[in-house]
């Protein structure tokens, strides 16, 4: 017994995630999604950009499926940058911001960065999102700073509102009596207290930033043509659902592939954060 | 035949064994003490009988209540029974009641829903029983909301719903824990009032043996899901045939072993002088002045080191507020914190580093007061934060090694998270986590009123003997005189934030002076007085 307390924690780690069902399903689907976005760099089938326009709604054959997938794998790059960095965004900024809030409750400050958020919230997000794209012109990287910023509120207000619960439990009033100010505590205690919630609600932004990239490019504010994005293609294959089914259900299945290895994933790794939910030894 | 017969009651959850042949009986008009510590199947076994366990749950045996085979009966039969037949008190006032609703909906739901009646005949009942329990209609009308009521209040309406129906067999699980004695004591003439007035049955439960001593016609002593012991209250508890009724009661009344306390010549450790604090009430008018609540006024004593002092009073009395001024967590409104010859306000960061490092604080809630993400060792080396040159890794375990050994731990429970542990093990790690930086002052907001009596007996002990080692001083913060006598050797009786009487603990609980003073000592359940006054009666 003479490991260091990281190592242990580290071991305990993989033990219980390699145990949770949910966790090892979850990372094996987004490692896939991840692994197709990052192939499409080196190989895709077919050029994604090329056309063929007569044998476009051929339906799915042996000898015709590698166009749409060649499709998929290019818009997995779009889809999932534009969610992932979106959700990051959202979290670097808003976690911060509702931390500090949290700390200074009450406060002049506290005030002004809650204030600010209903502004945000009160926003429609569609017309900041043809601001934005009016004054820098369209593209993927505008549509993450759309969504980016509109994930900032939501999670400021969650971690203030699971801050504030912690503040006044003993063991937080404990690490004060230690001398311990409130930037260590909100890092040390309150933070990875609140990391449960911040998991679940930014798997579910994700799945929201991918279908908001698809109403952005589906009004021509996102991916430019001809970059390829999941959501563009669900759009661009409504009109023809009916001829081609396959052009809207191949697309689809990705975003739900990938939404749902992410949330399975989230809820895992949950579960095997919280040392209480772990069977060790 | 008895109004509620157990037989060989036996319960598992999953594969965990919770009771085992448990046999009880209750009469009408009886009151049955159900006593034991946690984890012991009091509660479990309450819960058979309402019906109301967990889904895994598998109960076999034999529970008959006025001739209806519990176990047996379908969910409608059991909803008809719940709350007109069967009433239950529950432990927490603060959230049994539904927030959003009147006190006089909530009494007058359950009449409604088992009677059928019609509204105003459901609130005209509701009214008549929030009387019984003494909530008169002048002060408090059926559209008073949970949240305007006090604790011991609230308990009150709960009591109302619970016998609103007349019912035949009331459950009282842990009914005055949460409150302070002066209020239990007035729940507890409640309960035996309706229960004596009604002819109900009643079924209390309880870890406190001097509670049961009083108000209880018989006893039933359990110990992991078994009943040890069982038989008439004052006969079962004077005599103590079985070894664990002895057990039991040797440490409520346990005492530790401690020198008396010599005053040193020396400064005061610790000096408080005029201190008061006023917290601003919610404006009544957008225009009027802000009113202010005073929690503590001008409050002076002082405490030598090595002494133990308790500051006792009922909830809301401010000794709370007090501990926090005094750890430096709040500030007075007025007057001064003097610690080691200086004044804590006028302390800068440094100076209050070095204050807190000698002044450290035990919790009540040894569940709260660790965060359940990190590891003991974290946890208890947490306030070495403070030390002057911070220890390195090894000599950091070292020192959370020895805080261990000095608590009854042992080194190797440094790798465990606070979950793996009991409530008095977490205790024995919040003093660990206390002493680390070897403090001259140790505040300890109720530090055993969470705990069993026999884990509350070795963490007194624990106390004594940390007093006696390393020269600690103590200032207890409770409502319970039984912590106060045991392990004080000066008491201040605080009243609505002020002090109304202190002196010596012996002195002062044996013949207080102020209203006060008497008033707790006398609501203070007394486990021997209880029991000779019960054999007095049956003579």
């Amino acid at each position: 017994m003479s490991l260091s307390a990281e190592a242990l924690e580290t071991q305990a780690f993989w033990r219980t995630a390699a145990r949770s069902p949910s966790f090892v399903i979850g990372a094996l689907l987004s490692a896939l999604v991840v692994l197709a976005a990052l192939l499409s760099f080196v190989w895709t089938p077919y050029d994604y950009a090329a056309q063929d326009i007569p044998n476009k709604l051929q339906g799915l054959s042996a000898a015709h499926w590698r166009d749409v997938f060649s499709q998929v794998l290019v818009g997995a790059r779009t889809s999932i940058s534009v969610a992932l960095v979106a959700v990051g965004l959202g979290v670097g900024v808003g976690v911060p911001l509702g931390l500090l809030a949290a700390a200074l409750r009450g406060s002049l400050i506290d005030e002004i960065v809650m204030r600010g958020n209903d502004l945000i919230f009160a926003f429609p997000a569609l017309l900041l999102a043809i601001l934005i794209t009016s004054v820098f012109g369209p593209g993927a990287i505008n549509a993450i700073i759309a969504i980016g910023i509109f994930n900032i509120p939501v999670f400021a207000r969650l971690s203030r509102a699971a801050a504030l619960s912690l503040w006044t439990r003993e063991f937080i009033l404990a690490a004060r009596a230690a001398g311990k100010g409130a930037a260590r505590i909100s890092v040390e205690h309150i933070l990875p207290n609140i990391l449960n919630l911040l998991i679940v609600q930014g798997t579910i932004q994700f799945s929201l930033g991918i279908l908001a990239e698809a109403a952005l490019a589906y009004v021509g504010l996102g991916a430019q043509p001809p970059v390829p994005s999941w959501g563009k293609m669900l759009a661009d294959a409504q009109t023809l659902v009916a001829l081609a089914p396959h052009l809207a259900i191949v697309p689809g299945l990705a975003i739900i592939a990938t939404v749902l290895g992410l949330n399975l994933l989230g809820d895992g790794l949950r579960d095997v954060l919280d040392p209480r939910l772990r069977r060790e030894r | 035949m008895s109004l509620l017969e157990i037989e060989d009651l036996s319960l598992s959850i999953g594969k965990a064994p919770i009771l085992r042949d448990v046999d009880l009986r209750l009469d009408a008009g009886e009151v049955l003490g159900l006593v034991g510590e946690s984890g012991s199947g009091k509660s479990m076994t309450a819960l058979t009988i309402m019906q109301l366990l967990p889904h895994a749950a598998r109960a076999t045996g034999r529970v008959t209540f006025d001739g209806i085979d519990i176990l047996a009966a379908p969910e409608a039969a059991m909803n008809r029974l719940r709350g007109d037949d069967i009433g239950m008190v529950f432990q927490e006032p603060m959230t049994a009641l539904n927030p959003l609703k009147t006190i006089g909906e909530q009494v007058a739901e359950g009449i409604r829903w088992h009677r059928g009646s019609n509204r105003a005949d459901a609130e005209r009942e509701a009214r008549r029983m929030l009387d019984r329990v003494g909530l008169p209609e002048a002060q408090f009308p059926l559209s008073r909301y949970p949240h305007e009521l006090s604790g011991g209040q609230r308990q009150r309406v709960v009591i109302a719903i619970a016998c609103a129906l007349r019912p035949k067999l009331l459950i009282a699980d842990e009914p005055t824990t949460a409150l302070d004695v002066v209020l239990q004591k007035q729940i507890l003439e409640l309960l035996q009032g309706l229960v004596r007035e009604d002819r109900m049955g009643l079924l209390l439960i309880s870890h406190d043996l001097a509670v049961v001593a009083e108000m209880a016609d018989r006893v039933a002593i359990m110990r992991a899901g078994e009943v040890l012991d069982t038989g008439e209250t004052a006969r079962t508890l004077s005599e103590q045939r079985h070894p664990y009724t002895r057990q039991l009661a040797m440490a409520s009344v346990h005492v530790p072993e401690r020198p008396a306390h010599r005053p040193h010549g020396t400064a005061p450790l610790l000096e408080l002088r005029g201190v008061t604090r006023d917290y601003p009430l919610r404006r009544r008018s957008l225009f009027g002045p802000a009113g202010t609540f005073r929690a503590v006024d001008g409050v002076s004593f002082t405490l030598a080191a090595g002494q133990s002092k308790a500051l006792v009073g009922r909830s809301g009395c401010g000794k709370s507020t007090l501990a926090r001024m005094i750890l430096a967590l709040d500030a007075p409104t007025a007057g001064e914190i003097v610690f080691e010859g200086q004044d804590l306000a006028r302390l800068g960061t440094a100076g209050m580093k070095a204050a807190r490092r000698h002044m450290q604080v035990v919790f009540q809630d040894p569940y709260g007061s660790f965060d359940p993400r990190h590891r003991v060792e974290r946890l208890v080396a947490e306030p070495l934060h403070l030390a002057e040159k911070r220890p390195g890794r090894a000599e950091q375990r070292d020192m959370v090694a020895h805080a261990l050994h000095e608590v009854g731990l042992s080194p190797s429970d440094m790798d465990k998270y606070p979950h793996e542990f009991s409530g008095g093990q977490r205790q024995r790690l919040s003093i660990a986590r206390a002493i680390i930086t070897r403090p001259k002052l140790i505040v300890a907001d109720e530090p055993v009123s969470a705990l069993d009596v026999s884990i509350r007996a070795q963490i007194l002990d624990l106390f004594a003997d940390l007093n006696r080692r390393l020269g600690l001083a103590y200032l207890f913060i409770t409502h319970d005189l039984t912590v106060a006598r045991a392990i004080t050797d000066e008491v201040i009786v605080m009243h609505e934030g002020r002090f109304v009487e202190e002196g010596e603990t012996a002195v002062v609980l044996e013949r207080p002076r102020s209203d006060a003073a008497k008033a707790l000592v006398a609501a203070a359940p007394d486990l021997s007085r209880a029991i000779a006054q019960r054999l007095a009666e049956a003579g």
